[in-house]
């Protein structure tokens, strides 16, 4: 009936970028390229922060909109990669780009140590369980010689690529937009492959996924394994950005914007989620003086969304 | 470790464990029949510890600091806090009794946080001083002085719960719960008003939160917005240990728990900021190797 359904042959896959994204889609990557020429130093800053979060809520959006898992302690792995760089290249001397790698490698492991345990078992428990793990890394990471204690750690080296030293603001802004774009690419095709139908069939019917010979521990371990490598990534460029980190980067408080971001805009639509990082970075700015009431207007935000907007600011027309 | 503090450390295990009880038996009594983790229980602690403390502060002018004022304070916050969670329930959960999972459990912890955030708007996020009056008098048991006020305590919390399993096991509305805990759908058929078995549950279960919120706010004599976090990672640990949604598994549990936690941290080559990676590693063992816990049922029905 659509136009969709005339244009394309029944057997084609569907474009990776719906076309009537296309246009917009396009038209906001070119109003991010050139922000920095035109805006001053500080709004640069939010910016590279609002991308930032873009990065972290794409990767819990595979977790939670995706696979409908929900992930509590998702800066845990946002730590992780930021202090398997932090250490890396402070106390053994790596190169910036290495330590990616060992990042991911680490991310993957403490995901399959906490989900694949837990993905069993009712999904309330992940939930828990991940909180507590949020808490464990914080923990580790404030009591361990070599993470810093309390204190964190300093002087961490800052990347080059190709002789080029990333120094300024504006470079840690395109190193972000590009990570960005990478994260935005990975879902479009993630949620088009075979692993990305399971995981919606999982989410809308576990036992019929099963029933059509989706293993569902496996498909589910997958998303959360994809999402927590994504916040590791981006883990190890935010402390290559800061050159300083400490365990209060990533407190619940954390995961709890991620999340915030993830449902404010819409779960499990990228569009959607990328209004919501934005928004949740712009946050703290717009609060300011707003002081100890901050974490209740956060609360009421995201209570609000869920009692009376489920499906977000920016819900799918398709529905 | 010498007997003295094995002795200690038994009587601390004890006295934190009755707490952990206390909460997970709540935690357990609204899974059991909404199959819901209530994310904000640790929050309704916290706020039954702030209601106590403010009645206490004022029941205590007249009857005193002592026994009378903190008596006082545990019923008002019993009270009031059970209520505070009835409509918790009213308005954040039976809205989305027939939501997907994932939209629940967000939701709950949206309650959670927004009573979080409440305390720390209105307190700024100090911590707030329980002065009481209950005395050092004890008892000496080799070279340990036990207080009356921790004997007391563990006795109130133990009394508490077997209040409860009473309740549960014998009344009419015992029965009722337990029916919609099984079928809830059978039991509307049934004649069983759902919506008020389910608010009268939450009503106990905030209440019960509540009791240990207080009785832990008068122990350690201070009381503070964040507390309820970790304690409610932590009843829901002593709730697993247990077997969730069983009654008498939620009071071993929170046992376990504190005399686990207490060890674990005596220990020679763990110092006590390690105590909650010890209760953390025990919630995945658990989960891992007896997810129905000590005392719970079969597990295997997925939502």
């Amino acid at each position: 009936m659509s136009d969709g359904a005339r244009t394309l042959p029944a057997a084609a896959q569907p474009p990776l970028v719906r076309r009537s994204h296309l246009l917009p889609g396009l038209a906001a990557l070119g109003c991010a390229l050139v922000l920095p020429h035109f805006a001053n130093a500080y709004v640069t800053e939010v910016a590279t922060t609002a991308l930032l979060y873009v990065v972290l809520c794409l990767g819990l959006n595979i977790v939670v909109g995706y696979a409908g898992l929900l992930d509590l302690g998702y800066a845990a792995f946002f730590a992780v990669g930021a202090y398997t760089t932090g250490i890396l290249t402070s106390e053994f001397g790596f190169n910036f780009w290495l330590t990616i790698p060992v990042a991911m490698a680490a991310a993957c492991l403490a995901g399959v140590i906490i989900g694949a345990p837990t993905l069993r078992l009712r999904s309330d428990y992940l939930a828990i369980v991940t909180l507590g793990f949020g808490e464990i890394v914080r923990i580790i990471a404030r009591n361990l010689d070599i993470t810093g204690g309390a204190s964190g750690l300093v002087g961490i080296e800052r990347p080059e690529i190709l002789g080029f030293k990333l120094m300024q603001v504006q470079h840690f802004y395109y190193a972000f937009l590009a990570l960005a774009l990478l994260a935005v690419f990975v879902c479009l095709s993630v949620e088009r492959s075979r692993m990305g139908r399971a995981w919606f069939y999982v989410r809308y019917d576990e036992d019929a996924a099963a029933g059509i010979g989706i293993n569902r521990v496996s498909a589910k371990l997958q998303a959360y394994m994809m999402g927590a490598v994504i916040a590791s990534v981006a883990g190890c460029l935010y402390a290559a950005k800061m050159t300083a980190i400490s365990p209060e980067s990533f407190t619940f408080n954390q995961s709890l914007l991620i999340l915030l971001g993830v449902v404010l805009g819409g779960m499990g639509r990228i569009p959607g989620v990328v209004l919501g990082a934005i928004l949740v970075a712009l946050l703290p700015e717009v609060l300011r003086g707003a002081g100890t009431y901050r974490p209740l207007v956060t609360a009421v935000a995201l209570l609000a969304i869920m009692l009376f907007r489920p499906n977000g600011l920016w819900p799918d027309k398709r529905g | 470790m010498t007997l003295d503090l094995v002795i200690q450390q038994l009587v601390n295990g004890l006295i934190v464990g009755s707490f952990y009880a206390l909460i997970a038996l709540g935690y357990s009594m609204v899974f059991g029949v909404i199959k819901l983790l209530n994310f904000a229980h640790g929050d309704i602690y916290m706020s039954g510890a702030f209601v106590g403390l403010i009645a206490f502060s004022f029941v205590g002018v007249w009857v005193g600091n002592g026994w009378a004022g903190v008596v006082c304070a545990l019923l008002v916050s019993m009270l009031a806090v059970g209520l505070l969670g009835v409509v918790i329930e009213r308005f954040a959960y039976r809205p989305m009794r027939n939501a997907p999972r994932l939209s629940i459990l967000i939701t709950a912890l949206g309650a959670s946080m927004v009573l979080n955030g409440t305390a720390l708007a209105l307190t700024g996020g100090r911590h707030f001083a329980f002065n009481t009056d209950l005395g050092f008098a004890g008892l000496d048991v080799s070279a340990v002085h036990i207080t009356y006020t921790q004997i007391v305590l563990v006795a109130a919390s133990i009394l508490l719960m077997a209040g409860m399993q009473a309740f549960v096991s014998r009344t009419m509305y015992g029965k009722a719960m337990r029916a919609v805990s099984i079928d809830m759908g059978a039991s509307r058929l049934m004649g069983i008003d759902v919506d008020r078995v389910i608010a009268l549950t939450f009503f106990m279960g905030s209440a019960l939160a509540a009791g240990g919120g207080v009785m832990a706010g008068a122990y350690y004599g201070s009381v503070h917005f964040f507390m309820g976090f970790i304690m409610g990672l932590k009843a829901f640990t002593a709730a697993v240990i247990g077997g969730i949604g069983s009654v008498p598994g939620a009071m071993l549990g929170g046992l376990l728990l504190g005399l686990l936690e207490a060890y674990g941290s005596s220990l020679p080559f763990v110092g006590s900021e390690w105590r909650d990676v010890f209760v953390f590693g025990a919630l995945i063992l658990f989960l891992v190797f007896k997810p129905t816990g000590l005392l719970g049922r079969s597990v295997v029905e997925r939502v």
